[in-house]
């Protein structure tokens, strides 16, 4: 790895005033805040909404949000009919079925436009969707529930990674060799496709047992870099002195190593979440996920299984890929603000 | 050491075998693992389905047998194991009289053409963009307008995918919805086939590029840093040779190194990203066809597609492995 020469260019640091700590790195915090912002969503927003709204048929049918461009594609079309047999993602096939059909008349229901959408109103703010749920309500569950898998992969995943990463490094020898081969072919394989394996054979999953399942392939990066770090760190005075003076090998590892590979750590770990989140959600798109509750993938699953992208219900589809969004920006920003506390020189030219 | 020595090679091809075993042994043991049983699924579905179905213990009986699930868990796990390893990947169980192999066969160019080039394409343009940006001599509109480029990079492949869905194939009109080919059409090596296909491959190809992009360019970027601090490059311009020299030869020549180390290390990743791209654009490669054997619950099928889908990404990482040292003569890999 290339970033392996940190102390040496930063060495002579003035000490910093609080203000100038390098953790107050803008992109750092602005990726915080939008984590956060989603990570509390869920539990501010459940004091002044009602998450039951997320149950299926808890809400009117194919609500727009009041405040939406609700015309965008004014295509006529008995939604009604599409609604009810939710037809495969099959129904992506072909060209657009849309503007293939015939313009049906789909007068004979009360408070329905042309399309089949009911009269937006507020007190469905962000629309409800063709199983009666509440879109507000899928949000807040549905997100933090995304970022709880994710947290819990990536924190497993960390903890074998110290544990693995420095055994490597100190010990080196044959247990190097095994660790690190193992952490490099699992690196390698496409960690999407097995755990789909897995879970069209189990099935029924918890948001906690999916978790531990992805954390089986979040384990080799931190490791890999771990053990790189540590192998660059040992050869280092302060680690020598450290040596030398008789400080026991845990002490040196926690204390004197453990607050230089921090950021490093940190990177790591956002990445990773991110990672998993990736995964649960891809494997929830596909259907795979924890059916009993809403998650922001088993949303987009929904939404895609009844061609809600052609039938112009942008906000079923566009609301948990938004929140997504915010995710993964967020926990990017965080990636690469901590990349460059670790690597000071990445700060120089700012892009 | 220069060039591809015996012992890297050895080594380089035990990372594949061990590889491919690590792969096929997850995803035999760990279904098995499960409380869940998938013939009695199975049969529970199709009791469903037709309300009753006579003596369906001992049909479960006879499609353990079957499919030797019968035998020693040891047994199944070595029989499994020929099976893969001589590509005889079974039946499929819900459209039974077509192999597995020969479904792979049909769907493995689709992927393998638009995977290859969206790969290639975002590689080269990501690592482009990268470099142009940490080179002090880029002009500054260029420098400022190029992170632009990044702005999807966070973003899964699946999800630009929906947006570009929405925006240029149902908005817009531009490209179809799904499919790899007009319906009318036959497999027909014309320019009408081919145009068709380019036509359809355009968006599922696009949304890999975009997003992926900015992960090389990044990565680029940072590696250009540190090569600009390198000792040839002072000395390069002080030997007064052309900015374009040096930054082709010295600069990105050199920083484009760990950039293959991590192209091998995310074909993983990118090959698992295409399976969700291909569904969301029903085209008909290897995701597909796998998305199609979850909703089927074919085992057979989804087994044999992850396992060559573990296979193909290995093969991936071993031919860059092997041209590492071409492209890298430094390389001795006796310690990293």
């Amino acid at each position: 790895m290339a970033t392996t020469t940190v102390e040496s260019t930063v060495a002579p640091r003035p000490r910093l005033s609080r203000w100038e700590s390098p953790w107050l790195n803008p992109k750092l915090l602005s990726g915080l805040a939008m984590v956060l912002a989603v990570g509390l969503m869920g539990i501010v927003g459940s004091q002044f909404w009602d998450a039951t709204l997320a149950r299926v048929a808890s809400a009117p049918l194919n609500l727009p949000p009041p405040w939406g461009p609700g015309v965008e594609v004014t295509v006529e079309e008995g939604a009604q009919e599409t609604a009810g047999g939710a037809k495969d993602a099959g129904a992506l096939t072909g060209t657009n079925p849309l503007k293939q059909e015939s313009q049906e008349s789909t007068t004979g229901q009360t408070g329905r436009d042309a399309r089949g959408f009911g009269v937006p109103s507020w007190e469905h703010p962000l629309g409800t969707e063709s199983n009666g749920r509440d879109m507000l309500a899928v949000l807040l569950v549905g997100a933090p529930r995304s970022l709880r898998v994710g947290l819990i992969a990536a924190g497993i995943g960390m903890g074998v990674g110290i544990l693995l990463g420095f055994t490597a490094g100190f010990l080196g020898g044959w247990v190097d060799t095994v660790i690190r081969t193992i952490a490099d072919s699992v690196v390698t394989i496409p960690s999407l496709a097995v755990l789909i394996v897995i879970s069209a054979f189990v099935r029924q999953i918890s948001v906690e047992n999916m978790g531990l399942l992805l954390a089986l392939f979040a384990w080799p990066q931190p490791t890999r870099l771990i053990r790189s770090q540590v192998l660059s760190m040992r050869e280092q005075g302060y680690v020598k002195m450290a040596h030398l003076s008789g400080v026991p090998t845990f002490d040196i590892m926690f204390k004197e190593m453990m607050p230089n590979l921090l950021p490093y750590l940190a990177a790591s770990l956002t990445g990773n979440v991110s990672g998993a989140i990736l995964a649960a959600t891809g494997l929830e798109v596909l259907g795979l996920g924890p059916t009993r509750i809403p998650t922001l993938g088993m949303t987009i699953f929904y939404a895609i299984r009844a061609a809600a992208i052609l039938r112009g219900m942008w906000w079923w589809w566009g609301i948990p890929i938004a929140a997504l969004i915010v995710i993964f920006t967020g926990l990017f920003l965080m990636t690469v603000g901590l990349d460059e506390i670790a690597n000071p020189r990445l700060r120089g030219i700012q892009a | 050491m220069r060039g591809l020595t015996p012992g890297y090679l050895i080594r380089r091809l035990g990372m594949f075998v061990l590889t491919v075993w690590l792969g096929a042994t997850l995803i035999f043991i760990i279904p098995r693992l499960a409380p869940s049983d998938p013939v009695a699924a199975m049969v529970s579905r199709l009791l469903a389905q037709s309300g009753s179905v006579e003596g369906s213990a001992e049909m479960i009986e006879a499609w353990r047998a079957r499919f030797g699930l019968d035998a020693p868990p040891l047994i199944q796990y070595l029989r499994y194991m020929r099976n893969m390893l001589t590509f005889n990947l079974g039946y499929s169980l819900t459209s039974f009289p077509s192999e597995v192999e020969d479904m792979v066969v049909r769907a493995l160019p689709w992927t393998l053409g638009v995977l290859s080039i969206a790969t290639v394409v975002s590689f080269v343009l990501g690592n482009t963009v990268g470099a142009l940006l940490a080179w002090r001599r880029t002009p500054g509109l260029v420098r400022t307008l190029l992170p632009l480029s990044f702005t999807f990079t966070a973003i899964p492949f699946f999800m630009l995918g929906i947006l570009l869905i929405y925006i240029f194939a149902f908005g817009l009109d531009w490209f179809p919805v799904s499919g790899a080919y007009g319906r009318a059409l036959t497999h027909n090596w014309n320019w009408e086939f081919v145009k068709s296909v380019i036509h359809h491959g355009t968006l599922p190809a696009l949304s890999i590029v975009v997003t992926s992009m900015g992960f090389w360019g990044l990565g680029m970027r940072g590696m250009m840093i540190t090569t600009d601090g390198e000792d040839y490059m002072i000395l390069a311009q002080a030997k007064g040779l052309h900015p374009r020299r040096i930054f082709w030869l010295y600069g990105v020549r050199n920083a484009l190194l760990p950039q293959f180390t991590a192209l091998a290390l995310n074909l993983g990743l990118i090959a698992g990203g295409s399976v969700l791209v291909e569904y969301i654009f029903a085209y008909p490669g290897m995701g597909y066809l796998l998305y199609q054997g979850i909703v089927n619950t074919d085992y057979t099928l989804i087994q044999g597609i992850v396992f060559i889908m573990i296979m193909g990404t290995a093969l991936g990482v071993l031919m860059i492995d092997l041209l590492y040292p071409f492209i890298d003569p430094r390389i001795t890999y006796e310690t990293r």
